[in-house]
């Protein structure tokens, strides 16, 4: 009976003493998975602990290749662009898609002819230093860093993978760039908002880049506890509403559909691959503002996860459970029109399951509207009368409140001062709402 | 105030604890009741947990509240409702899970006391701070059920007796500085026996929060409201306790599992995700249970 089962003893007299005590004590620091290689950190708190550098190294790539595949997020004829920062996060992404282009490569090398076509990857960086947030801001990312990156990514090749450094700036066409998107953020009055609103340019520079070089997807590296802070934060800011649409595997609101591979990943298990793997990270985003509910939020979390480590999973997976959008999956058909073709699919097909939705969306930071929030912003916009006007009503409640200035002058300023890709948005979707106030009207006429 | 809570005529007990909060509803209440004429029939509701040196002193301020605003006071204790005081109890098991049966046993008591009262409504003094903290603590712990409908104003309205909560969209600083400027008599002591450590840690980032931007408490209230959460999420069934009939999604309610875990002198019964007798098999036993402590307050200075 002992020795039957798990531990294979095949000598005839019975496990003796000697073998059972060494089997207790290789139990003791042997990985949980394999049962044979030594764990990485015996005594390591957590379940990263029990794993040997083996198996954690595979139960991550695992996590990635399984959020990869059961949400189609990369297809073979896919052009992926990466968003890399330098952190460890990012980093990690990129070598796994990296990994994972590489296992495809050797498939098509081995038979080319029956293989699927590999998956093509680019790098982007987006240098946001002439910004100038958080203390670090001064800064300069010279060219030493870049060229840094350049070496990084040329290392991970075959296949070869193109990197595209961007300033930030770029979101604006014309030769003041520089100055204008320093006024810009310097125009917002809350901490909270300046963060916010960045995020939201960074955004529009990967999309923007991702268009220009014909990118078909966008990889971000978002881990878990990014996420976790994100649904916090969001929370705080009484996006309650909008939320599900920013944490799923998949958002196909923008041109490029973005993904999430490493929405299951934990950021220290991240550190913990980069460190095990010597994997290089360039620490130059500098954070949250000590003052901003970001900063805030991310203390709290981290206060939390170490309370209980599996707090930022709880997190993750209580919001998971909220009602996604229709549109956090991959599209079926990348033309672009989904959301004009189903419009005019709704208006024929009322009663039909089939029928998406239609969705207003915030001008800055596209988040979907709830009903009744876009009423009271039409409303304000009836009572202005001005562009900028129009436009803050075209916004969620929480841009108007973080972002935008109260102040009427100082909105116009604001509003002069904004990317035009931003304001065009906003034009589509005064068009939208447009419609939509006169859809009833439209429909009673096809009826009639 | 106006969200077509009351109705004229309606019966209406106030739970009482002595604190500010609901000092400040026992007075508002009674005030707006006059001078507006809205022919409510209020009463003072206390639950005397037998908690020496702290509820005994509360009470004290509840009586003269009942005075001060001449409104009958009706008190039930844990003791004749279960035989055991607070103190009974925690002298048995320690200062560890004590509020989990403090929480458990309070709600009850609370809808044993409407009952005897012949209420129509029973009326808490849940600021918005308070509901704010059980919107984060739901997401914290995975309770969707829970985070579904701890923002609703009024609770329990398929229930025998509905509680609601006027003060959800009131800063506690505003009944702070209410009862202040009105010279309010109500007492302020934590509870004796230390306050949830856990709770601690949200409210004390609700208070971080506050300072930066006052209007977050609102927002996550707000999101709270708007969160899409489906209406097929399944929800406990209701049923009624096998022992006492109260509400119950098990066979005992909370409750009386807790009472029976110490009577039997097996305090354990009942408290975590345990698969007990009488739930096995059932994952969510914490979800389902009739009675909650997380949607109850700190237990502490606070009141029901």
């Amino acid at each position: 009976m002992a020795c039957s089962g798990s531990s294979g003893c095949q000598s005839a007299g019975g496990c003796s003493k000697i073998e059972a005590t060494r089997q207790q004590q290789q139990q003791r620091v042997s990985c949980v998975k394999c049962k044979a290689s030594q764990v990485m950190a015996p005594g390591a708190a957590g379940e990263d602990g029990r794993y040997c550098p083996d198996c954690f190294r595979g139960n991550l790539f695992g996590k990635f290749r399984f959020a990869v595949t059961s949400n189609s997020m990369i297809s073979p004829t896919d052009r992926v662009l990466v968003a890399f920062s330098g952190g460890p996060c990012s980093r990690v992404a990129l070598q796994f898609v990296h990994d994972m282009q590489q296992k495809a490569q050797r498939n098509f090398d081995a038979s080319p002819d029956r293989s699927l076509p590999v998956f093509s990857v680019g790098v982007a960086f987006i240098d946001e230093s002439s910004i100038g947030t958080g203390p670090l801001s001064c800064d300069r990312i010279d060219e030493a860093v870049i060229k840094e990156m350049e070496t990084l990514v040329s290392c991970l090749s075959p296949p070869s993978k193109k990197f595209h450094a961007v300033p930030i700036q770029n979101v604006y066409p014309s030769a003041d760039k520089e100055e204008r998107v320093k006024e810009l953020v310097q125009g917002v009055p809350d901490d909270t908002g300046k963060e916010d609103l960045l995020l939201h340019l960074r955004m529009l520079s990967l999309q923007t880049i991702a268009r220009e070089h014909g990118y078909t997807k966008l990889v971000l590296g978002s881990c878990t506890s990014q996420i976790a802070c994100h649904v916090l934060s969001s929370t705080v800011k009484g996006r309650g509403y909008s939320l599900p649409a920013d944490i799923q595997y998949v958002d196909s609101r923008w041109d490029t559909p973005v993904v999430l591979p490493l929405r299951d990943c934990l950021a220290q298990e991240i550190s913990i691959l980069c460190r095990l793997d010597g994997l290089k990270t360039l620490e130059l985003q500098t954070g949250h503002r000590p003052s901003s509910i970001n900063s805030l939020v991310s203390s709290f979390v981290k206060l939390l996860q170490e309370d209980n480590p599996s707090r930022e999973s709880t997190i993750v997976r209580t919001a998971g459970k909220l009602i996604p959008f229709h549109f956090n999956r991959v599209p079926e058909n990348l033309d672009g029109d989904i959301h004009l073709a189903s419009r005019h699919r709704k208006k024929f097909q009322v009663k039909s399951d089939l029928s998406i939705p239609t969705e207003s969306f915030c001008s800055i930071c596209v988040s979907p509207l709830k009903k009744d929030n876009s009423m009271s912003s039409q409303s304000a916009a009836t009572e202005s009368h001005t562009k900028s006007g129009d436009f803050a009503a075209l916004c969620c409640s929480s841009c108007r409140y973080q972002i935008l200035p109260s102040d009427a002058v100082l909105l116009k300023e604001f509003y002069t001062r904004l990317p035009h890709p931003i304001t065009e948005r906003a034009k589509d979707g005064q068009w939208s709402l447009l419609r939509e106030r006169i859809e009833d009207y439209l429909l009673s006429e096809n009826g009639g | 105030m106006e969200n077509k809570l009351f109705s004229p005529g309606e019966r209406i007990a106030i739970g009482a604890s002595g604190g500010k909060d609901s000092t400040v509803l026992a007075y508002v209440m009674s005030t707006l009741n006059r001078r507006h004429n809205y022919g409510l029939d209020l009463f003072l509701l206390s639950i005397d947990e037998g908690i020496t040196g702290y509820r005994d002193d509360s009470l004290e301020t509840v009586k003269r509240n009942q005075i001060q605003y001449g409104l009958p006071l009706k008190v039930l204790s844990y003791k004749e409702l279960y035989g055991w005081t607070m103190d009974d109890i925690v002298k048995m098991i320690g200062l560890k899970n004590n509020c989990t049966f403090c929480g458990v046993f309070r709600r009850q008591a609370l809808d044993r006391g409407a009952a005897m009262l012949k209420v129509d409504k029973v009326v808490t003094g849940h600021n918005a701070d308070d509901i704010a903290e059980t919107v984060l603590l739901n997401i914290l712990r995975g309770d969707i059920a829970r985070l579904s409908r701890c923002t609703y104003i009024t609770t329990g309205e398929d229930g025998p007796i509905p509680r609601c909560k006027p003060f959800k969209y009131t800063y506690e600083k505003e009944i702070v500085m209410y009862a202040y400027f009105k010279k309010l008599d109500y007492f302020s002591t934590e509870c004796i026996y230390s306050p949830n450590a856990y709770r601690g840690f949200a409210r004390e980032f609700i208070k971080d929060l506050e300072r930066i931007r006052p209007r977050a408490i609102l927002d996550i209230i707000k999101s709270g409201e708007d969160f899409r959460i489906s209406t097929t999420t399944k929800m406990p069934e209701q049923g009624t306790c096998e022992r006492c009939g109260y509400i119950s999604s098990q066979k005992w309610c909370k409750a009386c599992l807790l009472l029976e875990g110490l009577n039997r002198g097996l305090p354990k019964l009942g408290i975590g995700r345990t698969k007990g007798p009488h739930n096995c098999g059932h994952e969510d036993t914490n979800l389902g249970s009739g009675t909650n402590s997380i949607e109850s307050k700190q237990c502490g200075s606070l009141d029901f």
